[in-house]
């Protein structure tokens, strides 16, 4: 009984795994035609790379990848004509990845700072964010860096959010700070009660605060870094690419579809 | 590209152009940093094949216990973490289960989810090497009078206990590799702290080649004195 269901079931997977060879193999032919298709006028592909957990800048709903940045460079790349492929990857391979060439540029709410200017070329600033501190819904007396000395801190593997963490951790050595791959890990450690507070990108956190951590945790005090601007970030030395994306950039900018993408993700806060 | 750099001929300008490269010099600089992860990695380690192996022998003599319960509940238990991937448990353990009974720091939480997960592998192990022991062993102190309980602990156990050590070290280095997952919660293991050199300095081949290293010079210590063990059990 027993040595007969597990044949049926064997006999089941092995039926199921040919079906969808031939599915795959059927795709591939009608992509093939696809491409034939186009081989008339090609269009470059501009493979993208991002850490699509970033909401409202850059995650995945129904399997998409939607945001703010995902929509703007897609309208950049239109208007430099190319074909934009996106691609997912931690926010610490970025940088390699573009620098080695797995990707043409990133995209990633990407704060344009020194040391990663030194690797990859930045474009024009496209965003400027600056960062906020974030605490639970219940906590109080939080209100500037100075009170987040000899607090726990949790921040995103090396964004600017961490760097502020671990100068607040310089000025005192009692200060914990926990890093966690994506913001989202560090969000849900602040709502257990895991560290008093998150410090990250504004416009991210404001996200956060009215979406899943509605109630749960808010924001305080004032925005700072408030210098700090976003860039898509281009293999270094590649000026072709840089330029076309730069002329794309103010070409989006000019037509008026970056304020309307404004609109669509951030409202009217500034 | 920087290795390209280095000219062939040795001596002070063998040296000075070592200098010149970024990533050896991030690497040495920051070797104390990163030996300090290598540590939390051991003690995570140690603790968990320490946990896991209490928890291995009592589950894996459930498994093999005629009590529907303990069976069930043993059987449940190795199913489930075996199933599942370590990443995934850790996940769970730190963010969805951990906090419902404790305040637990990721430290406690990494220990707990590996001493879990490498408990029912090491619960395999012990029901292995107990019906790896020659049946007529129980017979026989059975029939001089032994209880089940007595024949367990001081004639089958005994035995099982060498059969098991050349798997359980391989166990130990198996755990020490998979404690490279608990980054995920902000444990600063190793890995964790590769990961933060690397989005600083971005030199992926020095820093994660430096931090291979480290954990094979520690794997292969391990290899070396199961080797040894194992060697000294056969001469007994």
């Amino acid at each position: 009984m027993v040595k007969k269901t597990i044949r049926l079931l064997l006999v089941g997977m092995l039926i199921m795994s040919l079906a969808f060879s031939f599915v795959g193999c059927a795709q591939k032919t009608t992509e093939n035609k696809a491409a034939d298709n186009k081989a008339a006028a090609p269009k470059p592909v501009l493979t993208v790379g991002s850490e699509t957990t970033y909401a409202p800048f850059e995650y995945t709903e129904n399997g998409e990848y939607v945001g703010f940045d995902m929509d703007l460079i897609r309208a950049i790349g239109t208007a430099a004509g190319y074909d934009v492929k996106i691609n997912t990857l931690g926010f610490d391979s970025l940088i390699p990845a573009v620098s080695s060439g797995k990707v043409d540029c990133i995209i990633s709410a990407m704060t344009i700072k020194e040391d990663r200017a030194k690797v990859v070329d930045f474009s024009k600033p496209y965003f400027k964010a600056g960062l906020i501190i974030a605490v639970a819904q219940k906590t109080e007396g939080i209100k500037t860096l100075d009170d987040l000395k000899g607090k726990r801190l949790a921040a995103e593997v090396g964004t600017t959010g961490l760097d502020a963490s671990n100068g607040v951790k310089a000025k005192d050595p009692k200060t914990t700070v926990k890093v966690f791959d994506s913001v989202g890990e560090a969000f849900m450690e602040l709502e257990k009660g895991g560290v008093d507070a998150v410090i990250n990108d504004m416009p991210v956190t404001s996200y956060y605060v009215k979406t899943k951590g509605k109630d749960k945790v808010k924001m305080v005090g004032e925005v700072f870094a408030a210098e700090d601007q976003y860039g898509i970030g281009i293999k270094k030395g590649n000026t072709e690419l840089l330029t076309k994306i730069n002329e794309g950039l103010d070409k989006v900018k000019a037509s008026g579809e970056y304020d309307t993408l404004y609109k669509k993700w951030f409202g009217d806060q500034k | 590209m920087s290795l390209i750099a280095v000219p062939l001929t040795l001596g002070s300008d063998f040296i000075s152009s070592l200098q010149a490269i970024n990533g050896l010099q991030v690497v040495s600089k920051h070797m104390p940093y990163l030996l300090e992860g290598a540590l939390l990695t051991l003690y995570i380690t140690t603790l968990s094949v320490i946990f896991g192996m209490i928890l291995g022998l009592i589950t894996g003599l459930c498994k093999m216990s005629k009590n529907r319960i303990l069976f069930g509940v043993a059987t449940g238990y190795i199913d489930f973490f075996r199933g599942t991937p370590l990443y995934v448990q850790i996940l769970l353990l730190y963010f969805g289960i951990l906090p419902l009974f404790m305040d637990a720091g990721p430290f406690i939480a990494a220990v707990i989810a590996c001493s879990l997960n490498s408990g029912a592998y090491i619960a395999e192990i012990v029901r292995a090497g107990i019906q790896a022991v020659d049946r007529g062993q129980m017979e026989a102190a059975r029939s001089l009078g032994m209880t089940n309980r007595q024949a367990m602990t001081y004639v089958i156990l005994p035995q099982a206990y060498k059969i098991v050590i050349p798997p359980l070290l391989n166990e130990f280095i198996a755990v020490l590799k998979d404690t490279s997952l608990v980054a995920v919660i902000s444990a600063e293991e190793l890995t964790l702290r590769g990961k933060l050199l690397y989005s600083t300095f971005f030199e992926a081949a020095w820093i994660w080649g430096t931090v291979a290293l480290i954990y094979f010079i520690m794997t292969k210590t391990l290899a070396l004195l199961g080797d040894y063990i194992e060697r000294r059990m056969a001469t007994e």
